[in-house]
């Protein structure tokens, strides 16, 4: 292994160069900032936020259901509206984005590790241990994840951590056969054979060189899934299966503003579903690029 | 009319490419009479089909028609309104492909694709737009034509599939037909009845017949006159017993040598050396230059003209002599 | 062909049996449905009658196999808050939900297939980007979401369309259906276009990669080269090639209609066994939610089925590599 050392810097310059090539499009400065402003606006939603929307003595019940721009009691102003218990819309979405995002990147960031060692795993072991894990795979895939992520919920209860378990077990099998599908591709390429005749350790082969073969395609997946991931629970909170009501993400936002909508109080849902669909457009068009960058054959 | 029924002038076809303009045409000029075949020969990309698919104004972007004239029956067509030259189409003048797998539809009975034609030319009752369809199909020899044109394509055999699209070609018995490599997908037994079958058609009907092929052998048992092209050019033209028994441009003398025949059996097949150039970056000189056994100097200066004499002319500095056999 | 008939069918049982044994396992495993359907003032003498009478002091073993046998007799249980057999409740809201799923497709052809084609036809076009980021967002974002902004649109804001509920019914063939009268189409137009949306998106998608390839094809030349109109070779030679993939795909995808049309029943509270689970899910009402997971599954399993079969059928290629495997 002398050579190390040019390996490690040929990989940083081809990081380099993706990176440079991601930029290659003006509108990805766009996409790329609108994420890191997302990301930062929920990691530091506390400090940001204009009042603690869950600290009930903040709040004042007379200031509730204000629309936009209001003023409240003690003279502030409540840019986006106040909920019925006259929380501020504003500080409610932006705790909101931060729940939502810690769901989507975290389910996203375990059920991808689960489900990439599932299939390397399978498509390493080849046989009958693959057949099975790819009728499973097959099997969940045939079923709409929102029905699975349901029965899952029915049966859990509400609650960030379940809704998190739920949502990896329903997104495992996408990167399974992500993973699957290209480590078939690199099995028989000739470093694979390499590793195999050096007599590696099979956990050797598996995770430091097959796994980084797959790995392009993985953060592809990865990107949009943290999108569907969002989405997803956006959905389930919505249905009151989601998050409990102490700790609501923008989807129960949405859902506490629903029984006002129909009396024209739009801001309480409305404004929470801009952010959800600012935040799921924005992912998106990262992984768009991200997908041109890192694998044109997966290109439209 | 004693004029020609296609006279094609100083025709050039261009493509824009990510490497430039192409010229896949450049500067063809052909006349073709009623009843006479033509044999259109050369290698792919050597602006055969292009210069067919423009005769039909089916020259898609990024393609164009830059320059020249066609006339058909003395209109001419560049320029034609599109609505005015698709009344052309399939009534006087008629193509047919390559692959009749995928000319006829597959999901589209024969009677619905050949009634269509008809009654896109035609206000006719369905009914005796659909005797003449049966007709048609009984004259390219199709055996019970009434159930073939119930049938969808993929049940019918290649050869017949042809014989279909040759029948719908004909179907308004028009001036002129452009046959773009039609046999080259079939056997070789089907290929020779199909080319007898065009060529009687053609005669009973006066239609006019450009063959598009790069096989000179079917060429030799067809046509009348015969154009050779190559990259872009028409580089030999004449009628087709003189250009083959004694060719003068060296291309053709290289088409010629490296056909297999049964008077050489066993000896090494002759092959023109090199590659077809790229249409992007023709030699500023004459185009076969670069493979061209008999090319000196002034071949690589500028592209030499035609050189006319009598029914014949070629495009070549330093032609193969006169009365070589090959 | 009677071999794979049988197998095919085998597999399918199994998978049902499957997800019967998944299905009940979960959700009877945790939760106590005593909690809520009891008096909150109840003492554990009340809670104990309740809970015998659900059966549900039993151990889960024993639940189980009663659960199997019933099953197996058309019995999925009693709903606890209703006190009707749970199947029977489902049975009530499925033609609602059947319909609202039908109508949906139905839109997502009509909506999807001219646009995908039109995209299709001019790749480089404005309003072909438009369309393909149009459908891009009907693929990403939140269905619920939508349907709320519609019904603040189209019922709050223009009070053109009913914001909820099912319309008055008729009796088609002994079935409640609301689709043959205007009004009972109002109620119907919200939730069925929210539904199709996701579905016309990939429609669109479908239709137009169809075209992009069937323009290159000869018979597309030749049809020009035959002199038919534009029109023609748009409306016959090009839309017949395209439609029997996008409509096998969208007849695969009834299913997940069906599943996702929970969603739009909770948005537009229509009263289908989607939102009768949503319901039950929140009052604990295991026989009900059981019910219609089973329903569901059985769905499922007979449209894959069925367009196995069909296949096998209409494709000697697939009988010949069956009978060989």
């Amino acid at each position: 292994m002398t050579d190390a050392p040019f390996i490690l810097d040929r990989g940083e310059s081809l990081w380099r160069q993706r990176v440079s090539q991601f930029f290659a499009k003006p509108s990805a400065y766009i996409s790329f900032g609108l994420l890191v402003l997302l990301l930062l606006i929920a990691v530091f939603a506390p400090w940001i936020a204009p009042q603690n929307p869950y600290d009930l003595a903040q709040l004042d019940i007379m200031d509730g259901r204000l629309p936009p721009g209001s003023k409240s009691m003690d003279g502030k102003t409540f840019w986006l509206g106040t909920d019925e218990q006259g929380r501020d819309m504003l500080s409610a979405i932006l705790y909101g984005l931060r729940i939502s995002l810690f769901v989507g990147v975290v389910s996203t960031f375990f059920a991808c590790i689960i489900g990439a060692s599932i299939g390397v795993f399978a498509a390493y072991k080849g046989g009958k241990v693959e057949s099975f894990v790819m009728r499973l795979v097959d099997l969940q895939l045939s079923f709409p994840a929102i029905l699975i992520a349901l029965v899952l919920l029915a049966a859990f209860g509400r609650g960030i951590d379940k809704v998190i378990i739920a949502l990896i077990i329903v997104q495992w099998a996408y990167y399974a056969r992500t993973v699957r599908g290209n480590a078939l591709v690199e099995r028989n390429r000739d470093y694979m054979e390499a590793a195999r005749s050096l007599a590696l350790p099979r956990s050797r082969i598996l995770f430091s060189h097959l796994l980084p073969n797959c790995l392009p395609p993985l953060i592809v997946v990865a990107t949009v899934q943290v999108a569907h991931a969002i989405a997803l629970e956006a959905t389930l909170s919505f249905l009151g299966v989601g998050v409990p009501v102490t700790e609501p993400s923008l989807g129960m936002l949405i859902k506490n503003g629903y029984d006002y909508l129909m009396s024209g109080k739009y801001w309480i849902s409305t404004w929470p579903g801009l952010a959800l669909v600012l935040a799921i457009v924005v992912i998106n068009l990262v992984g768009d690029r991200l997908r041109d960058v890192l694998n044109p054959r997966l290109a439209k | 009319m004693s004029g020609p029924i296609l006279s094609i002038h100083d025709l050039k076809v261009e493509f824009g490419t990510r490497q430039g303009v192409v010229k896949a045409v450049d500067g063809v000029s052909l006349n073709v009479y009623r009843g006479e075949v033509l044999g259109l020969v050369g290698e792919s990309g050597s602006g055969k089909s292009v210069t067919g698919l423009s005769i039909l104004g089916l020259i898609d972007p990024p393609g164009r028609i830059a320059s020249g004239s066609i006339k058909l029956e003395g209109q001419e067509l560049i320029g034609l309104p599109e609505h005015e030259l698709r009344r052309l189409r399939g009534e006087r003048m008629a193509m047919i492909f390559q692959d009749p797998m995928t000319t006829l539809n597959p999901v589209l009975r024969i009677d619905t694709q050949m009634i269509e034609t008809i009654r896109a030319h035609e206000k006719v009752s369905e009914k005796a737009a659909r005797s003449r369809a049966e007709e048609a199909l009984k004259r390219v020899g199709i055996p019970s034509p009434a159930e073939r044109l119930l049938t969808y394509p993929h049940q019918l055999s290649g050869g017949m599939r042809q014989r279909v699209a040759i029948a719908i070609a004909l179907l308004m018995s028009p001036a002129l037909l452009v046959a773009d490599e039609p046999t080259t997908a079939l056997d070789v037994t089907i290929q020779s009845q199909i080319i007898a079958e065009v060529q009687q058609l053609c005669a009973e009907t006066g239609t006019a017949l450009i063959w598009i092929t790069h096989d000179l052998a079917v060429v030799a048992g067809l046509a009348d006159r015969i154009a050779v092209m190559y990259a872009g050019r028409i580089v030999e033209e004449g009628d087709v017993d003189p250009v083959l028994d004694h060719p003068r441009h060296p291309y053709t003398y290289g088409l010629l040598g490296s056909a297999p025949s049964n008077n050489r059996r066993g000896e090494k097949l002759a092959q023109i050396p090199g590659m077809t150039p790229s249409l992007a970056n023709l030699p500023p000189g004459c185009a076969f230059a670069p493979r061209c056994a008999f090319a000196q100097e002034d071949c690589r200066v500028v592209p030499p003209a035609l050189t006319h004499a009598g029914s014949r002319a070629w495009r070549c500095f330093h032609p193969v002599p006169d009365r070589e056999t090959v | 062909m009677l071999a794979y008939l049988i197998r095919r069918v085998g597999q399918a049982l199994l998978v049902i049996a499957a997800m019967a044994t998944i299905v009940f396992l979960s959700i009877y495993a945790v939760g106590n449905p005593v909690d809520i359907l009891a008096n909150p003032n109840a003492d554990a003498k009340e809670m104990a009658e309740i809970s015998a009478r659900l059966g549900l002091d039993k151990p889960l073993w024993e639940q189980f196999g009663l659960f199997v046998w019933n099953a197996l007799h058309g019995d999925l249980g009693r709903s606890f808050v209703f006190n009707e057999p749970a199947l029977k409740l489902i049975i009530q809201r499925m033609p609602a939900t059947l319909e609202l799923a039908f109508v949906a497709l139905i839109m997502s052809i009509v909506i999807g297939i001219p646009l995908g084609v039109w995209a299709g036809l001019k790749p480089d076009a404005w309003s072909s980007r438009t369309i393909m980021s149009g459908s891009i967002l009907g693929f990403s974002l939140p269905n619920f979401w939508i349907g709320l902004m519609l019904i603040l649109l189209f019922a709050v804001q223009l009070k053109w369309l009913p914001s909820g509920g099912r319309g008055p019914t008729t009796n088609l063939f002994g079935i409640p259906v609301s689709f043959l009268s205007w009004e009972g189409l109002r109620y119907l137009l919200l939730p069925a276009f929210t539904l199709a949306l996701y579905k016309a998106a990939l429609v669109i998608r479908l239709s137009r990669s169809g075209t992009r390839e069937a323009v290159l094809q000869d018979y597309v030349r030749f049809a020009r080269a035959k002199g038919l109109s534009p029109t023609r070779i748009v409306l016959v030679h090009v839309l017949k090639n395209i439609m029997i993939p996008v409509v096998t795909i969208l007849g695969l995808e009834l299913g997940s209609m069906i599943a996702f049309a929970v969603v739009t029943e909770t948005v537009f509270a229509y009263p289908g066994m989607g939102k009768l689970l949503i319901d039950s899910i929140g009052r604990l009402d295991r026989p009900v939610i059981v019910a219609y997971l089973m329903m569901v599954v059985v769905i499922f399993v007979v449209i894959n089925l069925i367009v196995d079969l069909l296949y096998a059928a209409l494709d000697p290629r697939v009988r010949l590599q069956e009978s060989e495997g």
